[in-house]
């Protein structure tokens, strides 16, 4: 055994080949949303599929399921990454946000309420990771250009109401939260 | 996908040691290629270790006689917003290229750079090689090499930073077991050791479907990219793209010139995405050495780099572009863009 001893999913996963082709759950600490949460997971499983499907927290969306359309964007540590290709346990020890930690106290964020007015939505199906992508933009750039919006949203695909209404909605809301 | 076991060590030796397990092992980054590529099953690894817990490989340092070290795990933003690679703008604009903030900020220069080809019946489960190079030949070849094409492997590199780290003269640090040959290094007391070669030798045209596109042996990986320093050289790259948003250039070059007096003296130049691996020409180099650089001397060096070119069935017009990357590239380097994008 020696050096696998300090991999216990070395040697509950069998990974020699043998027996149990079934991978046994790891256990993994995180942070979603500012709250401790804890969860098991095979290392087969996405970020995206932990998130719904363990902890029923389901505004992050199913889209291609292979990074292209940005549906599935959470924060980890303050970065927007696709979950759908992060693993589950690599949340160990992170902090994840999704959109549901996006209202406060029952206000919604700047950015959801200006989608909202701005009818910047049809279907909804993109729009959570539209808007946690675009919260990362604005924590980092709170002045946004039109083109600055539109790179930084390239990775995030609506195939209803087109990107037009979304850019608005973003630039409205950089300028509520410039004034707050 | 298939299951696995999974580890993320927090040192390189402890890394190493993972590597040495018996199974089919791969390395995970920022998993925006490899989990994909499990997700469909064309990549079925029995263990993945994950190496972005390990802290060493997650720094950008300045050496004492000028050179960058940058940790293969650090992020792609990272590397973007770094002051110590603002003297290289060829990186950040091959960054840039990457339009997407999630990739940028979740895959990594390491992963960028070993990301596995696009070829879409590599993708499609056929194999690298794609039955000997048959499937391209007799099927869609519209995205493959136009360059060192004549054996089986049709596809192109894919990493869009490489050329431009390869025209800087970047040096891979790959660190694995004694036996794959390097100098041995004290890591945990385990049998390793390191070897360092310039960045253009880590790829290689596979010859069967055994061998991969790197010469990474089973057990090594890479732990840093060191820039030398050439603050002395302009530096660009240019993508022929055929949209704004997250997707492959069709073409791209990237090039280092040093230019004084208005002549060029010396440089590197390196096509992207016509290739099986990034593509070296000297004949593009070997046209602007002593000349000034202008549209007639870039267009020039842009001819050479092609006249050796030969396009597969459905890619002729990759010779096009790829020519006007290499005059784009020199004219961007010389701080002459013409506009276009
Ligand atoms: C929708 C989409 C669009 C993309 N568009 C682009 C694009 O336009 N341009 C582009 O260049 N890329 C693109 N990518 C590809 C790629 O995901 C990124 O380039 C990224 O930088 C890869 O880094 P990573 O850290 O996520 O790599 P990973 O997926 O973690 O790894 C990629 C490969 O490299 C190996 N590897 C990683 N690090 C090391 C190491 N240190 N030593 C040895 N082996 C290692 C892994 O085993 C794996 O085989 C795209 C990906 C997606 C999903």
């Amino acid at each position: 055994m020696g050096r696998l001893e300090a991999y216990p999913t070395l040697l509950q996963t069998n990974h020699l080949g043998q027996a149990n082709p079934v991978a046994k759950k790891t256990h993994v600490s995180t942070t979603v949303n500012n709250e401790p949460a804890e969860f098991l997971c095979e290392p087969r499983e996405s970020l995206l599929e932990v998130l719904r499907d363990t902890l029923k927290l389901t505004g992050a969306k199913e889209g291609c399921n292979n990074g292209n359309c940005g549906a599935c964007t959470v924060l980890l540590n303050d970065v927007p990454v696709n979950s759908c290709l992060v693993l589950g346990v690599e949340a160990e020890g992170a902090s994840i946000e999704t959109v549901e930690g996006m209202a406060c106290e029952g206000h919604l964020h700047p950015l959801q309420q200006c989608f909202l007015e701005g009818a910047a939505l049809q279907c909804g199906i993109c729009t959570p990771g539209f808007l946690v992508t675009a919260k990362a933009l604005l924590d980092k750039n709170p002045t946004p250009s039109e083109h600055d919006i539109r790179f930084n949203l390239a990775n995030n695909l609506c195939r209803c109401t087109g990107y037009d209404k979304i850019v608005k909605a973003v630039q409205e809301a950089a300028k509520e939260l410039a004034a707050k | 996908m298939k299951s696995f076991a999974y580890a993320s060590p927090t040192t390189e030796g402890e890394a190493l040691s993972l590597l040495a397990e018996p199974g089919e092992i791969e390395i995970l980054a920022g998993g925006t290629d490899l989990v994909g590529l499990m997700k469909k099953m064309i990549i079925t690894p029995d263990l993945v270790v994950n190496i972005l817990d390990i802290p060493s490989l997650k720094t950008i340092e300045q050496l004492d006689n000028g050179a960058i070290a940058i940790g293969a795990a650090v992020t792609l933003d990272e590397v973007l917003a770094h002051p110590y690679l603002d003297p290289y703008p060829a990186i950040g604009q091959a960054i840039e290229g990457i339009s997407s903030m999630q990739l940028q900020c979740q895959g990594t220069i390491g992963g960028e750079v070993l990301q596995r080809p696009q070829c879409w019946y590599f993708r499609g489960g056929r194999g690298l090689l794609a039955a000997g190079g048959s499937a391209v030949e007799d099927g869609d070849s519209r995205y493959h090499a136009i360059f060192g094409n004549d054996g089986a492997a049709k596809f192109v590199s894919a990493s869009r930073i490489a050329p431009a780290l390869i025209a800087l003269n970047a040096t891979a640090r790959v660190i694995g077991p004694v036996a794959t040959g390097g100098s041995p290094v004290g890591l945990n007391g385990e049998d390793a050791s390191e070897r360092f070669f310039p960045i253009e030798q880590l790829f290689r045209i596979p010859r069967h479907e055994g061998e991969r596109e790197s010469v990474l042996a089973r057990g090594e990986f890479l732990t840093h990219i060191i820039l030398p320093d050439r603050r002395n050289f302009a530096s660009a790259t240019y993508e022929v793209r055929q949209g704004a948003g997250p997707d492959f250039p069709l073409a791209a070059a990237a090039a280092s010139l040093r230019i004084e007096g208005g002549i060029v003296r010396e440089g590197e130049i390196v096509l992207g995405q016509v290739a099986p691996t990034p593509w070296i020409s000297r004949a593009a180099v070997a046209a602007l050495i002593g000349q000034p650089v202008n549209e007639q001397t870039a267009e020039a060096a842009g001819l050479a780099a092609v006249t050796a070119a030969r396009p597969l069935s459905h890619n002729a017009y990759k010779v096009q572009l790829a020519k006007t990357a290499v005059k784009r590239a020199i004219l961007r380097a010389a701080g002459q863009e013409t506009g276009g994008f």
